[in-house]
C-alpha cells in the first residue's frame, strides 16, 4: 500500500502544481490517476518515486516514510519499484534481453544462467519471444512497452508505476498492455499506479480511479462510479469525445 | 551570477560521480567499453591530424630559415618541440573536445530526454556515477597514450614531408629531433593531457546530464559541451604552462 499524505509541490517559478493531495493506493489493485495534460499527475508520480522532492507532506510505502529517507535508504526501497515510462525508456545500447537483465545484473546475486532464465521468463510473460537479440530501435512501440514491463517485473517488484502506458499505441495494443498490467498486478499482488488520460484504460482496468484537477484531488471512485458521477469537471473530462457522449446517451 | 550556479551544480555532480560504484565488475566493464569508444575510436583522427600537422610544421620551419648561419637540424628540433609542447596535448585536446565532447553530451543528453536517466534513478542507481565516472576514468587512462602516439606520428610526418620535399636532409632532421632533448617536456605534456581529458569528459557530461527538452536541446547541449570544453582547455593551458614551465 502506498499512502500519499498532504503533499504539495511548487515549482521554482512559483507555480503550485500540486496542492494538499491525500491518496491511498491499494495493494493488488490497479490504481489509475487520470486528469488533463498539465493537471499535475506526472509530477505526482515523479514525487512518489522520488524523482522530485515534496515541499510538504509525506509518501509512505507500507508504513515506511520515503520522503525523509536518505539516498541509501531510498535505494533499498527503490529496488522494490518497477516503472514503465511513457516512451519505454529502454537503454538504446542494450538488446532486449540485456535490458531485462539490467536490474538483475546490478541487484541480484543470481548466476548468469539464472539471470537469463529469469529474463526469458519475464519476456515470455509479456508474450515477447524470439526478440531477445533485437535492439530498441528495431522493435515497435508496443513491443518496447512490453520489454519495459518485463524489465520492470524482473526483480519481482512490490510497486509498479506506469506513466501513460498507452501513449502512441493503437487501441488493440493499448488493451493488450492494459490487461498485461492488470494481470501482473493481481498475479503478484503488486501496488500499481497508472497515470493515464485514456478512458479506455479506465474502463478496462480501473479498480480505483483518482481524478486530478488543477493540482488537486477532485474525485475518487471506480470505473463503474465514474460513469454515473455528477461531478461537472470529471464529466467534462470523461465525456469529452463524441464516442463517450454516444456511450453515455445509450447508458442513460 | 549564472556562472556560480553552474560551478556549484557541476561540483555537486562531480561529488555524485566520484562515489562508490554499484558493482565493481560492471564498472570495469564500462571503463573498457569507454576506452574503446572514447579512445581507440579517436585514434584515426589523431593520427591523420598529427601526421599532417607535423608535416606542415617541418615545411614551414624549413622554408622560413633563410639565414645560412642557422643550422637546418633546427627544423627537426622545432617540429619535435612544437609537437611535444603544444600540438599533441592542446591542439589534439581541442580536436577531442569536438569529437568526444559532442559525442558524450549528445549520448547523455538523449538519455536524459528519453527518460533513460530517470529509469536508472528509479531503479536506485546513482546515474551520475554509473554513466559519467567510467568516461572520465577511461579518458584519463587512454588520452596520455593518444598524446604519445600523436607526438610520434607528428615527428614522423615531419620527417617524411621534409625529406621527400628536399627541405631538410634525413641526417639533419634525425640529429635535430635528438638535439637538446628535454625529457621534462614529456611530463609537462602528459600532465596537461590528464587535465584536458578530465575537462572534456566532465564538462561534456555535465552539459548532457542537465539537458532538458527534446532533440533541439540535445543539439544545443552538444554545442555548449564543445565550446566550454575548448575554452577551459585554453584557459588551463595557460595556467598549467605558467605553473609547470617556470623553474625558478
Amino acid at each position: 500500500m502506498i499512502e500519499v499524505k498532504n503533499i504539495s509541490k511548487q515549482f521554482e517559478d512559483g507555480y503550485k502544481v500540486l496542492n494538499n493531495i491525500n491518496i491511498v493506493f491499494e495493494t493488488g489493485k490497479t490504481n489509475l490517476v487520470i486528469g488533463q495534460s498539465g493537471s499535475g499527475k506526472t509530477v505526482l508520480l515523479k514525487l512518489i518515486v522520488g524523482l522530485h522532492e515534496v515541499d510538504e507532506g509525506s509518501i509512505n510505502f507500507d508504513g515506511r516514510n520515503f520522503s525523509v529517507m536518505n539516498f541509501k535508504e531510498r535505494k533499498l526501497v527503490r529496488q522494490e519499484f518497477g516503472m514503465l515510462f511513457q516512451g519505454g525508456a529502454l537503454f538504446d545500447s542494450l538488446s532486449v534481453i540485456e535490458n531485462v537483465m539490467f536490474p538483475l545484473n546490478l541487484f541480484s546475486k543470481l548466476s548468469l544462467s539464472e539471470k537469463l532464465e529469469r529474463a526469458n521468463f519475464c519476456l515470455k510473460r509479456v508474450d515477447l519471444i524470439n526478440k531477445n537479440h533485437l535492439y530498441p530501435s528495431e522493435i515497435s512501440g508496443g513491443m518496447k512497452k512490453r520489454v519495459a514491463i518485463a524489465r520492470a517485473i524482473a526483480l519481482n517488484p512490490k510497486y509498479l508505476f506506469c506513466d501513460e502506458p498507452n501513449s502512441g499505441l493503437d487501441p488493440v495494443t493499448s488493451i493488450l498492455i492494459d490487461n498485461l498490467i492488470k494481470e501482473i498486478t493481481e498475479e503478484y499482488k503488486i501496488t500499481t499506479i497508472v497515470n493515464t488520460h485514456d478512458m479506455n484504460s479506465v474502463m478496462e482496468i480501473g479498480d480505483k480511479v483518482i481524478y486530478i484537477y488543477k493540482g488537486q484531488k477532485w474525485w475518487e471512485g471506480n470505473k463503474t462510479q465514474i460513469l454515473n458521477t455528477d461531478n461537472k469537471e470529471l464529466n467534462d473530462f470523461v465525456f469529452a469525445s463524441e464516442l463517450t457522449k454516444i456511450i453515455k446517451s445509450k447508458i442513460n | 551570477m549564472k556562472v556560480f550556479f553552474h560551478i556549484g551544480r557541476y561540483a555537486k555532480l562531480m561529488r555524485k560521480v566520484f562515489s562508490r560504484p554499484e558493482k565493481a565488475r560492471i564498472f570495469f566493464k564500462q571503463i573498457f567499453h569507454e576506452i574503446d569508444s572514447l579512445g581507440i575510436n579517436s585514434l584515426g583522427i589523431i593520427i591523420i591530424v598529427s601526421f599532417f600537422m607535423g608535416a606542415v610544421i617541418t615545411l614551414q620551419t624549413a622554408y622560413n630559415i633563410t639565414n645560412p648561419f642557422i643550422p637546418l637540424y633546427l627544423v627537426g628540433l622545432g617540429t619535435r618541440d612544437s609537437m611535444i609542447l603544444e600540438f599533441s596535448s592542446t591542439i589534439a585536446g581541442l580536436i577531442l573536445a569536438g569529437k568526444v565532447g559532442s559525442n558524450i553530451a549528445s549520448e547523455i543528453g538523449t538519455m536524459r530526454v528519453t527518460e533513460q536517466i530517470d529509469a536508472l534513478e528509479v531503479m536506485g542507481i546513482n546515474s551520475a556515477n554509473y554513466l559519467i565516472s567510467p568516461k572520465i576514468i577511461a579518458a584519463i587512462f587512454i588520452n596520455p597514450f593518444l598524446t604519445l602516439i600523436s607526438i610520434f606520428v607528428g615527428v614522423s610526418g615531419g620527417y617524411i614531408s621534409g625529406v621527400l620535399s628536399g627541405a631538410v636532409t634525413s641526417q639533419n632532421y634525425i640529429y635535430g629531433i635528438q638535439y637538446a632533448f628535454e625529457p621534462y617536456y614529456i611530463t609537462y605534456t602528459l600532465i596537461k593531457t590528464l587535465f584536458f581529458a578530465f575537462i572534456i569528459t566532465s564538462v561534456s557530461s555535465y552539459q548532457g546530464f542537465y539537458c532538458s527538452g527534446g532533440a533541439l536541446e540535445v543539439g544545443k547541449s552538444s554545442t555548449k559541451a564543445v565550446v566550454y570544453s575548448s575554452l577551459l582547455i585554453l584557459l588551463f593551458n595557460v595556467i598549467l604552462t605558467q605553473l609547470l614551465l617556470t623553474h625558478d
